[in-house]
């Protein structure tokens, strides 16, 4: 048995090592993401509630306005540390349009917090005529749909520089150095200074899309603290449980032979 | 199953049930004191691993069918829902996303373990097909699971996947209409899949019992690859092989669970959290990881097959590799008569063991390339000839059937085995002596 | 049964592992076999606790996943605007999947209301306790026998022969408070929680 496991290891040890050297190949690493610190990387990680709440107001003031996020209810950001009340209050500010009433007509309505948050543009069509022909993503999902999750939303935000030679950006492109391609249709979205933070944090570019990554991963993963918390429970009864069932296979086993 | 002499229960209730339906005369027989050798290493844990998680994946699948949606409109919705709005939605999703990973894990380990020692050979070769069946069924209810989140992911393998069936000549177009039921993959599609997603995990059952009966009438191989001669040699199921089983589905369950809680996507593809568009393919579309070797064999083939010097093409590149991904599992089935060597377990076949471990690796590094995108370039051989992935899938994909249609064949005719015990007791009494002193 | 011991009953018999104790006590089986021990009962005991903690956590979310899920929950409560709705008539909401009956009663009906005879009732209740205005009666529209929607609310509608609503299914008639005054229904149609945020808007939930 241990030769065999001795063997298994060492098969796989090799396999690995062609695979390292695979992927060696096929790597373009020109400009490698930015590694952030994250407060929700690891498995202790937890969300950081002020970066959160920092990161709604860029999404709110800036990314809004193209971007929908419309798989996030207004009801979810008491997560963020927000009382009923003040949920209430921001889903009051939006106006929505609900129906058909009686008279079979759609009507505005001040947003409630069962509200999913209000997309900008009533249609993917409409969003991408409005937008030089590129749909801007739904940005409920991006940080799990995106390889490299928080740190390359946080890349493409701060990666906007002058084109190198070698990379053709035509009109109305930019180029970015962490986006796939190196060319974005979306002009740069944050300048310093353009949300006015309440928390003294620095209202700098780089501030304002790492709060903003932030945000984005709590809603594509709002479950993520909890999940943690239960996964640890259940490994560490696990281990237990393996443990006493590994002295019952002893005890049982102990006459044989 | 037969109404045979009877013990009599003590218990009142088992003992009326048992003698109407000797149910726990049965149960007790293949599962209390049928007897199994005694000289199992955890290798053997994987069959009951890979019932647990049959079991789970039915349950957890069964919990989610009861939110999911499957309507291309609202599927992708229906998934987030359940994500982000059900009760504990998001551990039975993840609990079933990964789970399928590792109910692969398990099967696999299962697989190589029978090839290892030698369990497809008679008189088991019966027992052996079953397994490959269920193997077959596990692979059409994992890419069929794999489409309903309507994802891009989901989308463009089911598109590819189903265009495999145009490969074949004449009939083909017509074979993938009536699948997918139109012109394209879409709501057609996503409803049949459905359906089938949740029949076929209860045929795999079926087949399962099949397999589990089968055994039961041979009774199991073991390391030494001998079969048990006296009682000194076998174990009664219980509690020997109930509490080692369970041990071994902890320490499973420990690893799975490290992945649901901690990292439940990394098993996934992130394009998979894309909704559904038929008018963007992804960049690199790749299987889940469980099916990259086969992909690789499909891929590799890069050809069209023909009669030399005419422009008479017989065999497509398509069709080819198609022919090859499908044999590459066909040829699992007839494995129990291309090796004809009378020594089962590896243990005692030296060469045997060299080119199964060979084997191993190779699928490992199929399944590498499967994974990448197609010639990705990896040396100069000449100035004008570069090495690719592709050329490595070629080299390995050859291996693969090589190691079934020639290495097996020949060692069965060649190979010397070194000398077997004359029984598993002695078996393991003597490896006490020598083994120890190896390690 | 041959000497060897594992092949013995004790531990693979035809039993559940809690036999085991017993069948040792007994000296069913052979001294070196596989069972007694009071350290290795408390191991087994042990192990079997754990098992069915264990089983209890996992069960719990596979059910509780068919308990409401929170949008659902979100969902239940519904703010009604009254303003546009006369005396004497009545409007059907929808809450919780359910229809709702507000009607803006008569003085005729509050006054045939309060005028019954609590004690005659089959469920009795007081119209005071059914209604927060009594203007205003709001009650779940789902007859109390078996949860068909009553008649009445329209004004061609029958409405039995308490001035209220009946119940086409099984032929129950209700009051203009909603009680139960003839026919198999047990109680009178169910009155939600509801406030009343000003004069002409009310939160049904």
């Amino acid at each position: 048995m241990k030769k065999v496991i001795l063997t298994a290891i060492s098969v796989l040890a090799l396999s690995s090592s062609f695979g390292v050297s695979l992927s060696h190949a096929s790597e373009e690493g020109a400009y490698p993401l930015p590694n952030v610190d994250w407060s929700f990387e690891g498995p202790f990680g937890t969300y950081d509630k002020a970066a959160l709440q920092r990161g709604l107001m860029v999404y709110r003031q800036v990314c809004s306005s193209c971007h929908a996020m419309k798989r996030v209810a207004y009801r979810n950001l008491t997560a963020l540390g927000y009382s009923e009340d003040q949920v209430k209050a921001i889903a009051g500010e939006y106006t929505i349009i609900d129906g058909p009433n009686d008279e079979g007509e759609m009507f505005e309505r001040p947003g409630r917090p069962s509200d999913k948050f209000k997309s900008p543009f009533a249609n993917d069509a409409a969003a991408t005529s409005a937008n030089g022909g590129a749909l801007p993503p739904d940005l409920s999902l991006i940080t799990k749909a995106r390889e490299g999750g928080a740190d390359y939303v946080f890349g493409v935000l701060i990666g906007y520089a002058s084109a190198p030679p070698e990379v053709t950006v035509l009109d109305g492109q930019y180029f970015n150095k962490h986006m796939t391609g190196n060319v974005i249709k979306m002009p740069p979205p944050l300048t310093a200074g353009a949300v006015a933070y309440e928390d003294g944090m620095p209202q700098t570019v780089e501030q304002y899309a790492k709060d903003v990554s932030t945000f984005l991963t709590w809603a594509a993963e709002p479950e993520m603290e909890q999940r943690k918390q239960m996964g640890f429970k259940v490994i560490l009864f696990l281990i237990v449980f393996a443990a006493l069932m590994y002295a019952v296979k002893r005890k049982i086993w102990a006459k044989v032979h | 199953m037969s109404a045979g002499p009877r013990k009599p229960f003590e218990n009142k209730i088992v003992e009326w049930v048992d003698s109407r339906l000797p149910l726990f005369t049965m149960l007790d027989k293949e599962y209390g004191v049928f007897p199994t050798p005694k000289n199992f290493n955890y290798f053997w844990n994987f069959g009951a691993i890979a019932m647990f998680m049959l079991v789970t994946m039915i349950v957890s699948g069964i919990t989610l069918a009861m939110h999911y949606a499957a309507n291309t409109g609202i599927a992708f919705d229906s998934v987030e829902r359940i994500m982000r709005d059900v009760n504990y939605g998001w551990l039975l999703r993840y609990i079933h996303m990964n789970g399928a990973s590792f109910f692969f894990v398990a099967v696999y380990i299962h697989i190589f373990r029978g090839m290892y020692y030698g369990s497809y050979k008679q008189p088991r070769e019966l027992l052996w097909i079953f397994g490959v069946v269920i193997f077959l069924l596990m692979m059409a209810t994992a890419f069929m699971g794999y489409v309903l989140p309507w994802g891009q992911m989901s989308y463009w393998g089911a598109t590819v996947i189903t265009n495999f069936f145009t490969a074949f000549p004449l009939v083909g177009e017509s074979v993938q209409t009536l699948l997918i039921g139109g012109f394209s993959v879409d709501n057609p599609t996503l409803n049949r899949f459905f359906a089938l997603h949740y029949l076929l995990p209860f045929v795999i059952v079926g087949v399962v019992f099949l397999h589990v009966w089968a055994l039961h009438v041979t009774g199991s191989n073991n390391p030494s690859g001998i079969e048990p001669k006296t009682k000194e040699d076998t174990l009664p199921f219980h509690p020997y092989y109930t509490m080692k089983d369970s041990f071994g589905i902890l320490v499973f369950v420990i690893i799975y669970a490290i992945f649901i809680f901690f990292m439940p996507n990394a098993l996934g593809h992130p394009d998979n959290y894309i909704p559904a568009n038929p008018m963007v393919t992804p960049a690199h579309i790749v299987p889940e990881w469980y099916f990259l070797p086969f992909y690789a064999i499909l891929r590799a083939v890069t050809i069209d097959i023909g009669i030399p010097f005419t422009e008479v093409t017989i065999i497509t590149a398509k069709l080819g590799g198609v022919l090859l991904m499908f044999g590459s599992i066909a040829v699992l089935l007839v494995m129990p008569w291309l090796d004809s060597h009378p020594v089962r377990s590896a243990r005692y076949r030296p060469k045997f063991k060299f080119f199964l471990l060979l084997f191993v690796v190779i699928v490992l590094v199929l399944g590498k390339v499967g994974g990448m995108p197609a010639d990705v370039p990896l040396f100069h051989i000449t100035e004008n000839m570069i090495f690719t992935t592709t050329h490595v899938a070629q080299i390995a994909t050859v291996y693969y059937f090589a190691f079934f249609l020639v290495v097996l064949p020949i060692l069965s005719r060649v190979e010397k085995a070194l000398p077997v015990p004359a029984s598993i007791h002695e078996s393991v009494t003597n490896c006490k002596s020598s083994c120890e002193g190896n390690a | 049964m041959s000497s060897h011991d594992p092949h013995s009953p004790c531990c693979g018999g035809g039993s559940c592992a809690s036999d085991q104790e017993n069948q040792s006590h007994n000296g069913h089986s052979e001294p070196s076999s596989c069972c007694g021990e009071s350290r290795r009962d408390f191991l087994f005991m042990t192990a079997g606790a754990m098992a069915a903690v264990g089983a209890g956590s996992v069960v719990w979310p596979f059910v509780h996943q068919m308990n409401p899920a929170a949008d659902t929950l979100a969902m239940s409560t519904t703010e009604v605007d009254l303003s546009s709705v006369e005396v004497g008539q009545s409007v059907t909401v929808m809450w919780r999947g359910k229809p709702v009956f507000i009607r803006r009663r008569t003085v005729k009906e509050i006054q045939e209301a309060a005028d019954v005879d609590v004690s005659t009732l089959r469920d009795k209740q007081a119209d005071a306790d059914r209604v927060k205005a009594p203007e205003w009666l709001i009650v779940i529209g789902v007859c109390t026998h078996l949860g068909c929607v009553p008649l009445g609310q329209k004004t061609g509608d029958m409405r039995g022969d308490y001035d209220g609503w009946f119940c086409p299914c099984h032929g129950s008639a209700y009051d203009s408070s909603g009680r139960i005054r003839k026919g198999p229904a047990p109680k009178n149609l169910e009155v939600p929680t509801y406030s009343f945020l000003s004069d002409t808007l009310v939160r049904i939930g």
